[in-house]
């Protein structure tokens, strides 16, 4: 319990200041450059990192289950231009599926 | 409130979001499912939408603390997740009138959707920031109190599939940036790291440890 308010705290007040940073702290001023190219690959980075754990990863080991197929027919589903939900749904059934019949 | 020239109103940045209303409303309501998985509770759920309004921080901080992985770690993949609010800021900076209280709690209101929005003209605009990312916040709050109570109501996520929706949902959150090259590469990178690093470092390592695919952006 303490955990969880300890990261929804922290993660609160620096979301806060990131927001407010060009609006409140850095007025017209740009940033340099390089850290923009740098900050602007955190996201793509960090959503590729969560994808891999949450499709392969287990209990400290790589885990190769029925998430894989629902995985691939959600990422066909986001080539198509399918919205997020419809996706989460895709991967959702055919992952319970293959679970079903395994 | 009138604020800006042009004769836009808050009340327009409201009706311009009205159409993105069922993403973000079920976004919130599977965020709420999740938190429910991970232990969160209803108050500490709601309170962190409140707080940090920004959905994929959200799930990357719960996904790492579900999977057992620690305090920092959660910590340290929402606070990468969210870095990029520094650059979108700044985009906006010039637009947000007032002293630097109103400017503080205004600026709260931007999340991808509401910039978006805003910059549809080609020039940002005030009204329709603030529009839009009111009506996305008390979306995105009351949704996940609901999907806390939904989750509850549900059983065993995982049976249902969706872990893989998860896995899904950041897939899609991710798909954009891939016209890029640069984050192609950093994005295989970090792919690789964290393949590598699943099977020997504790939980939510592998995913902090990826942000070094970051520093492909210092290279020309």
């Amino acid at each position: 319990m303490t955990d969880v308010w300890i990261v929804v705290a922290v993660v609160g007040v620096v979301t806060v200041l990131f927001k407010a940073a060009g609006p409140v702290f850095l007025g017209r001023r740009a940033l340099p450059p390089r850290i923009k190219s740098v900050v602007e690959l955190l996201a793509p980075v960090m959503l590729t990192a969560l994808v891999v754990t949450q499709t392969v990863g287990g209990d400290g080991e790589l885990s190769l289950d029925a998430r894989i197929p629902g995985v691939a027919a959600a990422a066909v589903a986001v080539w198509r231009r399918v919205p997020l939900v419809g996706a989460m749904a895709v991967a959702a059934v055919v992952t319970a599926l293959v679970r079903a019949l395994a | 409130m009138r604020e800006n020239g042009q004769g836009l109103r808050v009340r327009d940045g409201v009706r311009a979001a009205l159409p993105l209303a069922p993403g973000p409303l079920l976004f919130g309501l599977s965020f709420g499912v999740l938190a429910d998985a991970a232990g969160m509770g209803v108050v500490a759920a709601t309170v962190m939408s409140a707080t940090t309004f920004a959905g994929s921080a959200q799930f990357g901080a719960v996904t790492v603390l579900d999977a057992g992985g620690t305090l920092v770690a959660a910590i340290a993949a929402a606070v990468f997740l969210n870095a990029r609010y520094i650059a979108i800021s700044v985009t906006v900076a010039s637009i947000f009138p007032g002293g630097r209280a109103r400017r503080l709690v205004e600026s709260q209101l931007i999340v991808d959707e509401s910039w978006a929005l805003a910059g549809r003209s080609g020039r940002f605009e005030w009204p329709i920031l603030v529009g839009s990312g009111l009506f996305l916040y008390v979306l995105w709050v009351v949704s996940t109190a609901l999907g806390t109570v939904l989750g509850g109501a549900l059983g065993d996520p995982n049976g249902l599939g969706l872990d893989a929706a998860f896995a899904a949902l950041f897939l899609a959150l991710l798909a954009p940036y891939l016209r890029n090259r640069r984050a192609v590469q950093a994005a295989a990178l970090a792919a690789v790291i964290t393949l590598v690093l699943t099977p020997v470092a504790p939980a939510g390592v592998p995913i902090v440890a990826a942000a070094a695919a970051c520093l492909l952006g210092l290279k020309r």
